[in-house]
């Protein structure tokens, strides 16, 4: 019942925003800020700072850097917190121009709903935590085990598959929301606990003694994360697409906010850096933006290893290695195609 | 005449009376009496003392353990080594996002003194002893806290106020010849007052500005709070007209009322909020700025509104038909009749009812974190919960949300017995 309602609402939805869009870029410039959906809190992705009321985090950079390259200001964002029963009306609605809200780009999202994934800022994916007194060292392991698991999620479902592939079994305990989980977890009522492996990095950050507990290296479900557009409007999306990629090309070529304002004030002997600073080639007026567009993309958090290193890498409370989000030349899947 | 008798021993005075058994005297006596009168009794008080003490062991412990000083939950775990405890300190980093959601520090004074005034604009409705000139300042209050809270040029509510006194100036005039004329004319009247005052504000936005707050800034506490007192405020006039419409003898609207009534009734909160934050968005022409508070106040108040008109036909019926007839006796008019004879009968009835329904509303108030506005439940489960300091603290700010929900509550269920004694003049 519950879900008719909602998909006639977003078939409204689609019939509305392809009438209206085609302009977004105006309409940001207009109103001298970008309307940018994120997560209503979620450790190193989306947080409020207590002090200062400001938000930081992974999936805010990504805001940030984009309303940098369009205007100029990496503070020019209204943030707008979504839910994740609201996130895809709100951008379809044309409430929010881009949603950056580790949102997993599936085929229905990016087909049925009429979005338009941008990339993939993070590749997560579903993993298992169990106490590091149970001598386990692989999920191939937990034969018999208990198992936390949020019910009415796409985990629970991935789970269930794993345990049959490798013919084991499992006992559920089923909970509902994160807090039950740390409670039933550390009293023991269940082995394991499994949801995304970055969200396990972050409750074991808050646990009493984290070194008491290992996750476990198997990860049993792609879960790629990224920014979101609305179908209908191209230009836009372009925009959103290349300001990742520029950020990750940074990192790829060795741009950091330390060593930019060099390599921007001249062309120097890499014709790649000098395409994405815009000291050569005209890229930046293809986007309709001008030739420092990446520039201040990658000033506003720098490249995209320092966003990671500073709101989610080791030396982070929340400590998530690169693993699947290092370079393709370190091994991981991170693969900006060629500014040129 | 007999001789006066002789006696060996004549006690003069009385004895002083003996001290009661043991048993039957002092605490011993109030055990046996109120804890251990019987054996179900006796064995229900051991087990609500073993539930005491287990709660209390409990407790104690992990609130006496606390640490109420701590840069985030991984310096509180480090300081409470083994003693397992509250990390307090974590209320006493977030408790302005609770309060005040994501408000500008620097202008806290504002929704404070909007509180304060709050209480003064309550005063002379809540109780008989305050001056009725304070009245006066009730009526003007909703513009004054608008603009406080809100911010932007005292113009707005200024306007919106003159647009009232316009439209009732009419009203006034008009109701003479007919109710219905007095009050579409009242309405047409405020109507283009207002329309015409758009210009003026567009033109002269910076009147006595106070920094403008944007609406998704509101939050904690006191979007909860806002949220409370506009809903209720203005869900008791609508519950009244509503289950007078209901009794109403007229067929048009007597089954408007009803369809309404029942329809609200019929459907969870939750959708209506839904159906405020993102259906309405689909139906209002692109471009258009309808303050989601706005359209949340107006789900919630249809929604009390029906409950309430409700609760206030249960206090109609209850009446005795008498009354009805006597003020028809009297050869007062309906208007008359329902004003000064019967509802203040029926409202006193339904006290309770009413009460309850606002109780209810008010915590009802923090399901909007679900179209994730920051009320006070929103900013704890998103923001405070997820940040990297206090991620997992959850039993201490809940703690301090359920404190601050139940001052408000039970404040308001000490009102209104309070309110019942006063009102208590028959039929005891």
């Amino acid at each position: 019942m519950k879900k008719t309602m909602m998909l006639g609402t977003l078939t409204v939805a689609a019939v509305a925003a392809g009438a209206a869009s085609a302009q977004t870029v105006n309409d940001i410039t207009d109103r001298g800020s970008l309307n940018c959906g994120v997560s209503t809190g979620l450790t190193g992705f989306a947080e409020l700072n207590q002090e200062t009321n400001r938000w930081e985090g992974f999936d805010v950079a990504v805001c940030r850097a984009v309303a940098a390259a369009v205007l100029g200001d990496p503070e020019a964002v209204t943030f707008v917190p979504v839910t994740n029963k609201v996130r895809f009306t709100a951008l379809n609605s044309g409430e929010i121009d881009m949603l950056a809200r580790n949102t997993t780009w599936t085929y229905s999202r990016d087909v049925d709903l009429k979005l338009e994934f941008t990339g993939i800022n993070y590749y997560d994916g579903q993993g298992f935590m169990v106490p590091a007194a149970l001598g386990v060292s692989s999920a191939k392991d937990l034969d018999g085990a208990t198992v936390c698991i949020q019910t009415g999620t796409t985990t629970e479902l991935n789970l269930a598959d794993f345990f049959r592939v490798n013919n084991i079994s499992y006992e559920p305990v089923p909970i509902e929301t994160a807090a039950e989980a740390k409670q039933q977890f550390l009293d023991g009522a269940c082995d394991v606990y499994t949801t995304d492996a970055s969200g396990l990095a972050a409750q074991r950050s808050s646990f009493p003694n984290p070194g008491d507990y290992v996750i476990l290296p198997e990860i049993i479900s792609k879960e790629p994360l990224g920014p979101l557009v609305r179908h209908g409007d191209n230009e836009w999306g372009d925009i959103v697409r290349w300001t990742l990629n520029a950020l990750i090309a940074a990192e790829e070529l060795g741009v950091t906010s330390a060593n930019i304002d060099d390599l921007a004030a001249a062309p120097g002997d890499n014709p790649e850096i000098n395409r994405l600073l815009g000291t050569e080639g005209g890229l930046g007026e293809m986007l309709g933006l001008d030739a420092d567009w990446a520039v201040r993309a990658i000033k506003a958090g720098g490249n995209y290893g320092e966003i990671f290193a500073q709101n989610i890498g080791e030396a982070t409370p929340i400590g998530l290695a690169r693993g699947l989000n290092a370079q393709w030349t370190n091994g991981g899947l991170l693969y900006s195609p060629p500014f040129r | 005449m007999a001789e006066p008798r002789t006696a060996a021993f004549v006690r003069h005075d009385q004895l002083p009376p003996s001290p009661p058994p043991a048993a039957e005297t002092g605490v011993i006596k109030w055990l046996r009496e109120n804890l251990f009168s019987s054996v179900l009794n006796s064995v229900l008080t051991l087990a609500a003392l073993y539930c005491i003490y287990a709660l209390l062991s409990g407790f104690l412990p992990w609130f006496f353990n606390g640490v109420w000083d701590a840069e985030s939950v991984r310096d509180c775990n480090e300081q409470m080594g083994e003693n397992r405890g509250g990390c307090f300190a974590a209320i006493e980093a977030t408790w302005r996002q609770m309060v005040f959601g994501i408000y500008p520090n620097d202008i806290y004074w504002r929704p404070v003194t909007a509180f304060v005034l709050l209480w003064v604009a309550f005063a002379p409705v809540l109780f008989q002893a305050v001056p009725r000139k304070l009245l006066y300042f009730t009526l003007l209050y909703p513009f004054l806290a608008y603009w406080l809270v809100w911010g932007g040029t005292v113009l707005i509510p200024v306007l919106a106020l003159l647009g009232l006194v316009v439209g009732y100036v009419v009203y006034s005039r008009l109701v003479d010849q007919s109710f219905a004329m007095g009050f579409l004319g009242g309405v047409l009247a405020a109507a283009i007052f207002w329309w015409l005052s758009g210009f003026i504000t567009s033109n002269a936005g910076d009147v006595l500005a106070l920094r403008e707050v944007a609406t998704r800034n509101i939050g904690g506490f006191m979007l909860n709070m806002i949220l409370g007192v506009v809903c209720v405020s203005l869900s008791l006039p609508l519950g009244i007209v509503l289950a007078l419409g209901r009794q109403s003898s007229m067929p048009i609207i007597k089954w408007i009322c009803v369809i309404f009534i029942e329809f609200v009734r019929g459907v969870p909160l939750i959708t209506l909020l839904f159906v405020a934050n993102v259906v309405l968005a689909y139906f209002l022409p692109p471009g258009t700025n309808f303050d989601l508070i706005l359209r949340v106040i107006i789900m919630i108040t249809m929604f009390a509104g029906a409950y309430i008109a409700e609760v206030i036909r249960g206090g109609l019926a209850a009446l005795p038909r008498g009354q009805y007839e006597a003020a028809d006796s009297l050869g007062l008019d309906y208007a008359q009749s329902m004003r000064l004879i019967i509802l203040p009968q029926a409202l006193k009835i339904s006290i309770p009812g009413i009460v309850n329904v606002a109780v209810g509303l008010f915590k009802d108030t923090t399901l909007v974190s679900v179209i994730s506005m920051f009320d006070l439940v929103g900013i704890i489960r998103g923001p405070i919960l997820a940040s990297t300091e206090w991620n997992g603290v959850y039993w201490e700010v809940f703690g301090f949300a359920a404190c601050l929900f139940f001052i408000i509550c039970y404040g308001i269920s000490q009102y209104s017995q309070w309110l019942e004694r006063q009102l208590a003049t028959d039929r005891r």
